[in-house]
Parts: C-alpha cells; sequence; structure tokens
C-alpha cells in the first residue's frame, strides 16, 4: 500500500466528519435562547458542545498528522478547504442569530435526527475497522450518540404525530433536508480510495443501512439528491463563508494573539 | 386577622427565627410568599436574559477551547434559569399561576431582570468581563443567600454557586490571556472595565430606599430571605476585586475610589441611581432588543408548543443534560 496515498485519505477522511460536526455545532449554537422552552434550550446545548468537542477531537488528530495547529484549522482555513456536507451549513431559517432570527424548529429536528443517525452509522463503521487511534475516537464519541439519537427521535416523532399543523411543517422540513442529504453520504472525490482502504464502508452501504432504519419508524420517501452540490469536494454556498467569518471574527481581529 | 392566623403567623416567624427552613408546602404568609415569587422569578428569569448577551460571543469565542468552555456556560446559566423558575413555578401553583405567566410578564415589563443583562457586550472583552466580574458578583450576593429561610432557594442556590465558581474561572483565564497578551488585546480590556464599571456597582442595588426610593431588603431580612444589606455585598466585591484589577496593571475608572483604613471600608463615586432606575425599566442600550429576542421566539415556535400539548410541555423532550 502506498503510504502516501493512505495519508490523504485518512486526512480527508479526518476534515469530512470533523468539519460536518463543527459547521453543525455553530448552527446548534445560534439557537441558544431562542428554543421551543428552557429545557430544550439546555439539552440542545449541550448536544451542540458534544458535537464541537467531537469535531475537537478530529482536528486534534489532524494537527498530529501535520495538518496545522486545530484552532489554526478552524479559524483560519478558506471555505473552499471545508469539506463538510452542504446542508450542514445551510441556516436555521431567515434573519440572524442576533437580529430578527425566524428559525424553523422543524427543519431543525429533521436536520439532526437525519445528521445523528447518519453520523451513529459512520461511527459503527468506523468502529469496526479503520485507522486506530481513528476508531478510538469513534469509540468515545459512540458513548453519546445514543443520548442525542433518542433526543432528536422524540422530537421527530412527537411532531410527525400531532397537530395538522406540526405534520406539515414536518413534511416540508423532511423534503427541504432530502434535497441536499445525499452530501452526508458523499466521500467526494476520494472516495473509491478510501473505501478500497478500508478507512470506512461504502457509501451506499452505509446510506441503506440509513434508509432501513428510517424505513422502520416512518413510511416516507427518502428519495435524496444534493441539489447545490458536493462540500465534500469544497462547493459551498454563500452561507459558509458568512459562519466562518462569524466563527473567526475574534482569531483573525488581532493576528499573532493569544487568547 | 383572625386569631387562628395570628397563630399561625407567630409559629412561622419563630421557625423563621430559630432557623428552621421552610418548604414549598408548608404554610406561609402571603407576603412571604410574594417576596420569593418576585425574588426568585426575577433571580430565573435574569439568568435566562444572561444568556442572550453572552449567546453574541459563542461561535466567536477565538479558539476552540474558549468555543467549548463559553458554550457550557451559557447551557450552565439557562439551567440555572430553569430550576429557579421551577422553584418559583411550585410557589405560584396556589395562586393559579404557571411559566406561561412568568415569560408573559416579562414581555410587559412587569418582572424585571438584572440590570447587567441590559447592557452592551460589544467585544470579546465584555465576554470575559461578564464571566469574571458579574458572575463573581453574583456569586458574592448568590453565596450570601445559601442561608435563605425557603429550603428549596437554598438548594437550588447551592448548585448555582457551585457552578458560578467554573464560571468565574473561564473569566478570569479570559482575562489573564487578554492581560498578558498584545497591546491591543490590553486595550480591549481596559475598554471592558471602563465600561461594565458603573453596572457592576449596580448590580448589589441601591444602598438604601434614598436612592431609588424603593428597596425590598429590610423586609427580605426580616423573613431571613437574605442575610446582607446590598452595600455589605458591594463592600465585599470591592474587596476582592479591586486588588486584583489592579494588580494586572488595569485602571478603574473611578478617581475616587480608595479603601479607608479608618471607616474600615470602600469610598467610591455612587453610580447614577436614576440611570439605574430607567435601566431596570426596560429603558437600557439593549433591554428591548433582547426582550424582543425573547419575544420573538415565543412567536416561533408558537407551533412547537401548541404540538406538544400544554401537558407534554417540558415533560417528555429535553431531559437530557
Amino acid at each position: 500500500m502506498d503510504s502516501g496515498e493512505y495519508r490523504n485519505c485518512l486526512i480527508e477522511l479526518l476534515y469530512q466528519l470533523a468539519d460536518d460536526d463543527f459547521i453543525l455545532a455553530y448552527r446548534g449554537s445560534e439557537w441558544i435562547g431562542l428554543a421551543p422552552h428552557i429545557e430544550e434550550d439546555v439539552a440542545f446545548s449541550s448536544i451542540s458542545q458534544d458535537l464541537m468537542g467531537h469535531a475537537t477531537l478530529y482536528y486534534s488528530l489532524l494537527e498530529e498528522l501535520g495538518e496545522g495547529q486545530a484552532d489554526s484549522l478552524t479559524h483560519n482555513r478558506p471555505p473552499e478547504k471545508f469539506h463538510n456536507a452542504i446542508i450542514l451549513e445551510l441556516p436555521n431559517g431567515t434573519g440572524t442569530y442576533l437580529e430578527n432570527p425566524d428559525y424553523d424548529w422543524g427543519f431543525t429536528v429533521v436536520r439532526n435526527y437525519f445528521y445523528t443517525l447518519a453520523k451513529k452509522i459512520r461511527l459503527d463503521s468506523i468502529k469496526t475497522e479503520s485507522y486506530e487511534p481513528l476508531q478510538q475516537i469513534a469509540k468515545k464519541i459512540s458513548v453519546e450518540m445514543s443520548y442525542h439519537l433518542m433526543h432528536w427521535e422524540t422530537w421527530f416523532n412527537q411532531l410527525m404525530n400531532s397537530t395538522p399543523e406540526a405534520r406539515s411543517r414536518m413534511e416540508k422540513a423532511i423534503k427541504l433536508v432530502l434535497e441536499n442529504f445525499d452530501g452526508i453520504f458523499s466521500y467526494g472525490e476520494l472516495g473509491d480510495q478510501i473505501v478500497k482502504l478500508s478507512l470506512i464502508e461504502s457509501e451506499a452501504t452505509l446510506k441503506q443501512r440509513w434508509i432501513t432504519e428510517l424505513q422502520k419508524k416512518e413510511q416516507i420517501d427518502l428519495s435524496m439528491t444534493m441539489n447545490k452540490g458536493n462540500g465534500r469536494n469544497g462547493i459551498h454556498t454563500k452561507h459558509l463563508t458568512t459562519s466562518l467569518a462569524t466563527l473567526s471574527e475574534v482569531y483573525q481581529s488581532i493576528p499573532a494573539a493569544e487568547w | 386577622m383572625t386569631v387562628a392566623s395570628e397563630h399561625q403567623l407567630e409559629r412561622f416567624m419563630n421557625r423563621i427565627d430559630s432557623g428552621e427552613k421552610i418548604e414549598a408546602n408548608d404554610w406561609m404568609p402571603d407576603d412571604y410568599r410574594e417576596a420569593l415569587i418576585r425574588l426568585i422569578s426575577m433571580h430565573g428569569i435574569s439568568e435566562i436574559m444572561g444568556a442572550l448577551p453572552e449567546k453574541e460571543w459563542v461561535p466567536k469565542a477565538p479558539t476552540l477551547h474558549r468555543k467549548l468552555a463559553i458554550m457550557a456556560k451559557v447551557q450552565d446559566e439557562m439551567g440555572h434559569g430553569q430550576l429557579l423558575l421551577r422553584v418559583a413555578e411550585d410557589l405560584m401553583e396556589p395562586l393559579g399561576k404557571n411559566r406561561d405567566d412568568i415569560m408573559q410578564d416579562l414581555f410587559s415589563g412587569k418582572l424585571k431582570f438584572h440590570n447587567v443583562f441590559h447592557m452592551e457586550a460589544p467585544t470579546w472583552g465584555d465576554a470575559g468581563i461578564i464571566a469574571w466580574l458579574v458572575d463573581g458578583a453574583a456569586i458574592i450576593s448568590q453565596t450570601m443567600m445559601l442561608g435563605t429561610s425557603y429550603g428549596p432557594y437554598g438548594r437550588a442556590l447551592k448548585r448555582i454557586c457551585a457552578e458560578e465558581v467554573f464560571h468565574a474561572q473561564h473569566g478570569e483565564s479570559i482575562i489573564m490571556a487578554l492581560a498578558e497578551g498584545t497591546k491591543e488585546q490590553r486595550e480591549l480590556l481596559q475598554d471592558s472595565i471602563n465600561r461594565w464599571w458603573p453596572s457592576l456597582l449596580m448590580f448589589f442595588g441601591p444602598k438604601s430606599k434614598a436612592e431609588t426610593g424603593h428597596t425590598n431588603q429590610d423586609k427580605n431580612m426580616r423573613y431571613k430571605l437574605r442575610t446582607k444589606t446590598n452595600e455589605q455585598l458591594r463592600q465585599e466585591f470591592l474587596t476582592k476585586y479591586v486588588p486584583r484589577i489592579w494588580a494586572l496593571g488595569l485602571t478603574i475608572p473611578d478617581e475616587s475610589l480608595r479603601f479607608d483604613e479608618a471607616d474600615g471600608e470602600w469610598k467610591y463615586a455612587q453610580p447614577d441611581w436614576n440611570e439605574f432606575k430607567r435601566i431596570v425599566t426596560g429603558h437600557g442600550p439593549k433591554s428591548q432588543e433582547r426582550l424582543s429576542l425573547r419575544v420573538r421566539s415565543y412567536e416561533m415556535n408558537n407551533w412547537v408548543r401548541e404540538a406538544l400539548g400544554k401537558s407534554a410541555l417540558a415533560s417528555e423532550v429535553g431531559s437530557y443534560e
């Protein structure tokens, strides 16, 4: 095996895992103070923290692999170098987290539920094969995954089975999320090699597991696309650019400072 | 007052005087209950409104470590709000009121929140000052309340105080990094201290009625809801923090500030108590913006609350911490 190729594929997969959690943690943190009730504010905030913590574990591994400091990777990398799936960077609604937010709780529940399930399936696959230090991280993170999944699944089921208004909002949200959800299962341009090197199982295998799992709960059409392009290849919307500007505002305000 | 209720009141005061704790289902005079509801719902809602100025800095925190720490802090504050509102809700139940009434009172301006959370927090230095000094001030006033005569409030405060200590450490760590940093970072920090100083003095409330024409501290002390006056707490704060601020080579925007050995107390310029009144009645620089953020969140999630049904609210989802 070509060790350079292995390293490149491993790094690519790590960026995907790290950036997915980092960006969704950010979207989650925008909900602080705005969730449907105070109990949810506390719980959601805890989940977002977990995601940020998971991202930090992956970035630390990238740091060890010589990619640069974790803080620099998160606060000083241009948008086109981010490899998160586009569905995770899309805004929670209109307005900003400080001004006139009009956030869609249905979209947030569906995005988080669908993503959490995909993440769990992904980690389960990594746990059984892959780079040893990454397997260790996957095992560590998995402990929290069942709580996250239970949380979002409860919300999903409640909102799908209550008032007609909630049902129709949820159906709209499902459609919206699926339009770009295929990007979650993509490994991008290095996909074939990543799978060949046994870093993770194939895109199709994981996607099928995800569909089977969801179909058990709810008979819904799960056909998906990635309308806005493939984030794994560095293609993104303007929403990632504005998100990263917020995330790195202080870091970049005084170059070379320690914070 | 009937003979029976006079007897009840006497027994109640004897319990207070002997240091017994009053529990939610015990008999209590109406004005004791009212004082508790006012105090605890204001405290709870202040924790929740307090998340808003810090929320601004959650995504912007400059490193992964700082991001994680400030997320944890804001989550704790929300958790404190939740804990306190539950204590307040139990007290309100016999009056046929619930959390929705607390929220409506907040929106209408009837329920006030702490002066500090009406203020602007325009820089990362402010995030540090809030965690170090606002939380530091909160620790001083909440530690005093640990001995409160109302058991459920005392128990909630015990947990809150333990967590606040971590927040103050998180704040101190931000402050140290800025103080030991570049010239720009030190200037950022000095600006924040200048901006927050009057609010920090106001935090403990007026010394007596003379300043604002109204204070609840006498009654609250008689009922042993609190054990120290506003001024005693402010003096403790000055004793603890002024030397630390000076030790960092920073200045405090009050030239008259000094410790008077003869009187054994700090002399300082009084903040503008008329301004204090304006701020806490909803006329601070950020009062309306932050209130409208809460109102908006309430409105945009109407359909969710309806979907959950009033009885299911908060009980089925949201227990993961």
